[in-house]
């Protein structure tokens, strides 16, 4: 017997877009509760030494804050604007916002290391004996200075990490191995290459040949697949991007 | 005669279903993997509750040989066993190992990944690979959390709170420990997040918010405790690694820091933890007292909106563990307000389920047994939970065995218990086999007299003036420790007769059958043990999980 008999469009398996999102929501509450301990010792100790909080921070080095911000707000722009190439299937212009986005992550980290090296040299880190010498408050804001945007950085290099495993997906030539199987010539199975059905056919009488016309887009379809986990990633990226505008007034500008 | 071939066909022929269905069930169809990889790689959550299952049951017999050793300890006065710095490390290890390995797991990542799904009709949970993964954090944070014992300066002794400014002073490896804790935090918070989200979006067609199981709902408020509370925790741990590698001096009064907020952090968390302990055991009551009282529970929306409560006021009532740490007077009464608090979901439970059996039809089964005890066990720590919210008497009892047997009629009479009870209920289910009940009844019989030996000493002992942590005690006090360490051998008879029935049955248990309790939640609607995505055919809900009335009463 033969068969014929076409596959129009190949299924997403049952991949649940709104549930990723719920998913990826609840982490960023929990990313926000962990800097939000932070920000609880920090609210008390500003309470608690609020001339020396004030005096630090007229130390810091507001224009390197300022335009770290600028960066990092651009590159929550060019985040924007890969996700939105992406859901137009425009993967070029995607991966290339993509790669803006680790860059502009990058310049930030770099500033941050010309910025700590220069706190550093002039010997104001926790226990220095330079600190030792000045008010208990110092010394807490030093502290808490180090450790919070510490904690930020650290989360830039998560970040951009993140955003390397998605460019590495989004430039890539799109393959899907799609693989047709039977074992008794009745049931027929379609699977991809994680191993999940994509279609199956059941025949009563052994099937002798098949003809297949696949049609269906590569590219479009593998945009599709990827959208999701570079929405979340986008998410994640904005959500570190928010943290440093609370990050910078309570440090930088509050003098 | 013939009344005997007819059983005996009847029996083959439950042998010949059993057989058949576990050929189909996930114990025999895995994933990609054979063998043991077959298991620690399988994203099924089936078998991921029961790699759960298996470690945290380990860890609890550790945990409990630790305990029998304090007991063992205070049979005397004066040094017994060990010298005191060991009895330090010990309590230190009982709590931590008792406490993240097992209790906070205990129900939720074993029996809740196993039954969440199945109970709302889902092939699995919504991130497999995540489930996955939090396993294996689990596993890799007990083992970093293990090995502090022996490298750097030892076994920490600092109790399982982490106090600063002592953790951050001992010598002795609090580091390793608390890192430990850290990425077992992460595998909580994927936890919940996952049943969130599988709450959320896997129900099957026709599952209602209210047509829920109500360990659904005990699963459902745990999840978000575990989301909005864990990150605290972690944030914490964080800061006392910090401040042993870097010594920043947040928490050193000598430096500007204060070792009152740590105290704060810690118990944001850790309070909310406990009912992360307590809601998926009550969930577990609230299954079994319907089904062994044939009769619809009684109240379902009102034990619904209860967990609910007990994890938005759980929330704020942290401030009880401070009581006489130094905070304002204003703070000391609020929090002792919002502790009273939790009381009156927790009442609108326990009448909820003695109301269900009410003229129900009893079926004093095992499952059964424990349950009563539970509410018996658990009525006594909620009772002695209100004197120790209660300002005054508190300042008695702070630092005390009074609280120490408290949280343990709480944890181990009420979690533990549930746990027990949970896995005679469901065992059948995820093995296909019945145990022997009778045996379960003698080990029933230890148990209870055991605990009671055991823990209520150290309720009369704290009332009396015997504070916690001591390893030694004044001639007085000798005749109830005596008591209490002759009570812990009866318990661990108990728990050694309850394990190995339980053991027995998976070799040499009778075929159970799909639903030998007459069970009415979507689980008992599949075959025992479930196929490898759950059910045959997804099914499709009509009416609410407790249907003994054919359906009139949602």
């Amino acid at each position: 017997m033969n068969m014929t008999t076409v596959v129009e469009t190949l299924p997403h398996g049952h991949k649940d877009h709104i549930g990723a999102r719920i998913g990826m929501w609840l982490f960023l509450f929990t990313e926000v509760l962990l800097f939000g301990g932070l920000f609880l010792l920090y609210s008390v100790y500003r309470s608690n030494f609020p001339e020396d909080f004030h005096y630090c921070a007229g130390n810091l080095d507001t224009l390197m804050g300022t335009v770290n911000t600028v960066i990092l707000l651009t590159s929550s722009l060019t985040m924007v604007l890969a996700v939105a190439n992406l859901e137009r299937k425009n993967r070029k212009y995607a991966s290339i916002f993509l790669l803006a986005t680790m860059l502009f992550g990058l310049l930030f980290l770099v500033n941050k290391y010309i910025e700590w090296s220069a706190k550093i040299e002039h010997g104001l880190f926790p226990n220095s004996e330079i600190l030792q010498q000045h008010t208990m408050g110092e010394n807490v804001f030093y502290s808490l200075y180090y450790l919070m945007t510490g904690l930020h950085g650290l989360h830039i290099v998560i970040g951009i990490i993140i955003l390397a495993v998605m460019f590495y997906q989004v430039a890539r030539k799109p393959r899907r191995k799609i693989r047709l199987s039977s074992v008794n010539a009745k049931d027929i199975n379609l699977t991809d290459q994680s191993g999940e059905t994509l279609w199956t056919h059941r025949e009563s009488e052994p099937v002798q040949t098949i003809e297949m016309a696949l049609v269906y887009n590569r590219h479009e379809d593998v945009a599709d697949r990827q959208l999701i986990k570079v929405e979340n990633s986008g998410l994640y990226w904005h959500l570190v991007d928010v943290i440093w505008i609370f990050l910078f007034p309570l440090f930088y500008l509050i003098t | 005669m013939t009344q005997d071939k007819i059983k005996q066909k009847e029996k083959e022929k439950e042998k010949e279903d059993f057989q058949s269905s576990f050929e189909t069930s996930y114990l025999k169809v895995g994933g990609r993997y054979k063998g043991l990889w077959g298991w620690i790689f399988s994203t099924d959550h089936k078998r991921i509750g029961i790699l759960y299952l298996v470690s945290i049951l380990t860890f609890f017999a550790v945990a409990v040989c630790i305990g029998l050793l304090m007991r063992l300890e205070l049979i005397a006065p004066g040094p017994t066993i060990v010298n005191p710095d060991t009895y330090n490390a010990f309590f230190t290890l009982h709590g931590v190992i008792m406490i993240f390995l097992f209790i906070i797991p205990g129900i939720p990542a074993t029996l809740g990944n196993f039954f969440l799904p199945l109970q709302i009709g889902a092939p699995d949970v919504a991130f497999p690979r995540l489930n996955l993964l939090s396993w294996w954090l689990f596993i890799i944070g007990a083992i970093i959390a293990i090995s502090s014992l022996f490298t750097g300066g030892g076994a920490p002794d600092t109790g399982w709170t982490f106090y600063a400014p002592y953790s951050i002073r001992t010598g002795t490896n609090v580091t390793m420990a608390v890192f430990g804790a850290f990425v077992m935090g992460f595998s909580s918070i994927l936890t919940g997040l996952n049943f969130i989200v599988t709450i959320h979006r896997m129900r099957a067609k026709g599952m209602g918010w209210f047509r829920m199981p109500l360990f659904v709902w005990g699963h459902y408020a745990t999840a978000w405790i575990q989301v909005l509370a864990t990150p605290i925790l972690s944030i914490t741990l964080l800061l006392v690694i910090v401040e042993r590698l870097m010594n920043l001096g947040l928490f050193d009064p000598a430096r500007g820091g204060d070792p009152l907020l740590y105290q704060h952090l810690f118990w944001i968390y850790s309070h909310p933890a406990v009912y992360v302990m307590i809601l998926p055991a009550m969930g577990v009551i609230s299954e079994i007292i319907p089904t062994f009282s044939s009769k619809n529970i009684f109240g379902y929306k009102a034990i619904a909106y209860s967990s609910l409560t007990i994890a938005f006021v759980g929330y704020l009532v942290w401030g009880h563990h401070m009581y006489t740490s130094g905070m304002s007077d204003t703070a000391r009464w609020i929090f002792s307000l919002l502790t009273f608090l939790v009381a009156i979901p927790s009442g609108v439970k326990v009448f909820n389920w003695v109301a269900t059996l009410y003229k129900g039809s009893i079926q004093m089964a095992p499952p059964m047994l424990f349950t009563f005890t539970f509410i018996f066990l658990f009525s006594i720590g909620g009772l002695t939970g209100l004197v120790n919210g209660a300002l005054a008497t508190d300042i008695h009892i702070h630092d005390t065995a009074f609280v120490v047997g408290h949280f343990h009629y709480v944890m181990f009479g009420g979690t533990g218990f549930a746990l027990f009870a949970a896995l005679l209920y469901w065992l059948p289910k995820m093995t296909g086999r019945m145990y022997n009940q009778k045996a379960i009844f003698r080990s029933w019989f230890f148990l209870f007299i055991g605990f009671n030996m055991l823990y209520f000493s150290m309720l009369v002992l704290g009332w009396l003036g015997m504070p916690r942590r001591y390893y030694d005690y004044l001639p007085r006090f000798h005749s109830l420790h005596l008591v209490s360490t002759i009570g812990s051998w009866i318990l661990a008879v108990g728990l050694i007769l309850f394990f190995a029935t339980l053991l027995r049955s998976l070799k040499k248990g009778e075929p159970a059958g799909p639903n030998p309790w007459g069970g009415t939640t979507l689980e008992w609607q599949t075959s025992s043990p479930p196929p490898l995505e759950n059910f045959h055919e997804l099914p499709v809900v009509e009416h609410g999980p407790y249907n003994y009335d054919g359906g009139k009463n949602e």
